[in-house]
């Protein structure tokens, strides 16, 4: 593994393909253009707060109901055992 | 040569580091034999992800992710990459809530069989 | 938690840090706009603050600040104010969660979403808040029952 990360670019190197203004295919990246557009988009300075807000929402509205069901699972488990072992 | 052998250096031990951090939640996940310490191995394995997410998004000379008037937006390498800091966000804190449930099942497997070690409880399973 | 020992010192200790706790939590959610915060640390700050009482001071003491039957509505609240958001701009014409056909009059698109993004996250932190309580108290009961 270590070997094969040696073939990955360089950390911090800002020419990246992954830092760049636009993919190979001619397409935008979306984290340059969430740079350039999310003060003109939102009046926002925190750009990491209108991508999760804004851009991604739906996928954060995912993760939210992930977060309810982990503590329903919590609920369900432990209260339900607790009500059987009560009528036994 | 020397000047390029640094520079290999100083762009990859960040990774190297991640990497050594994921093969001992691995060990963690595959060798220990009691449940909770194999829990402990898979948030040691998660937070190397993270870890290599956030490392991945860093640029040389660049600031945080919050606007400054000082320093134009126009220029992309003033700012660090936002996207991978967003999905990092979101990962940990799920990351704390499937914490949450295992442990809750960790409980119910010890109350309803009194040990959490993984050779006993295939014995008494079966 | 069967053999606890009172310690006054700790609970004073508690007492006197889960406010300050509870305050910059709130900072954190209503600040995300302009620092580095949002939802998902505010309310995890905002957690930590109701839990540390929890793990003082034993489930009378917690139980004065936030009831135990009161995580699962807060929850439910939280999802309800996300949810609520992106079905108001449904029904008024526009895509799921587009915030600029949110009914709030003399405003502009751009500090309708701006607006639009704080009322989320005010949801996301109620209900990651709500879940961490829900968990700690539901984890803590099934202790005791096996005794």
């Amino acid at each position: 593994m270590i070997y094969a990360a040696s073939s990955l670019p360089y950390r911090g190197d800002p020419n990246n393909l992954m830092h760049a203004e636009e993919s190979m295919v001619g397409s935008k990246v979306i984290g340059s253009y969430a740079i350039q557009n999310t003060y003109l988009d939102a009046r926002t300075p925190n750009f990491v707060t209108v991508i999760l807000g804004d851009y991604r929402a739906i996928d954060t509205f995912g993760e939210q109901l992930v977060i309810y069901t982990a503590g329903m699972i919590t609920f369900l488990l432990l209260a339900a055992s607790k009500r059987r072992k009560n009528e036994r | 040569m020397k000047k390029k052998m640094i520079d290999f250096i100083l762009g990859h031990y960040a990774y190297w580091f991640t990497i050594i951090i994921m093969c001992i939640g691995l060990y963690g996940i595959l060798f220990k034999r009691n449940l909770i310490k194999k829990t402990i191995g898979l948030t040691i394995f998660q937070s190397s992800i993270v870890l290599f997410y956030v490392s991945i998004a860093s640029k040389w000379d660049a600031t945080v992710t919050v606007l400054d008037e000082n320093i134009p937006i126009e220029n992309v390498s003033n700012y660090l990459n936002p996207l991978p800091h967003t999905l990092m966000l979101t990962a940990i804190v799920v990351g704390v809530a499937i914490l949450g449930a295992s442990y809750a099942l960790l409980i119910n497997i010890y109350n309803r069989y009194g040990t959490l070690d993984e050779q006993e409880l295939l014995d008494k399973i079966s | 938690m069967r053999d606890r020992i009172d310690s006054p010192i700790v609970l004073l200790g508690c007492r006197l840090l889960s406010p300050y706790i509870m305050l910059f939590g709130f900072y954190v959610v209503i600040h995300g706009h302009y620092s580095p915060g949002g939802g998902f640390q505010g309310g995890a700050l905002l957690g930590a603050s109701f839990l540390l009482m929890r793990v003082a001071g034993g489930d009378e003491i917690g139980r004065l600040q936030l009831k135990e039957h009161l995580a699962k509505p807060l929850a439910i609240l939280g999802v309800a104010i996300y949810f609520g958001t992106g079905l108001l701009s449904i029904l008024l014409g526009g895509n799921f969660l587009d915030y600029s056909f949110l009914p709030i009059p003399g405003m502009d698109t751009e500090w309708l979403r701006y607006t639009g993004i704080l009322i989320i996250e005010v949801g996301i932190g109620l209900a990651v808040m709500a879940t961490f309580i829900m968990i700690y108290d539901n984890m803590a009961r099934g202790e005791e029952e096996d005794d």
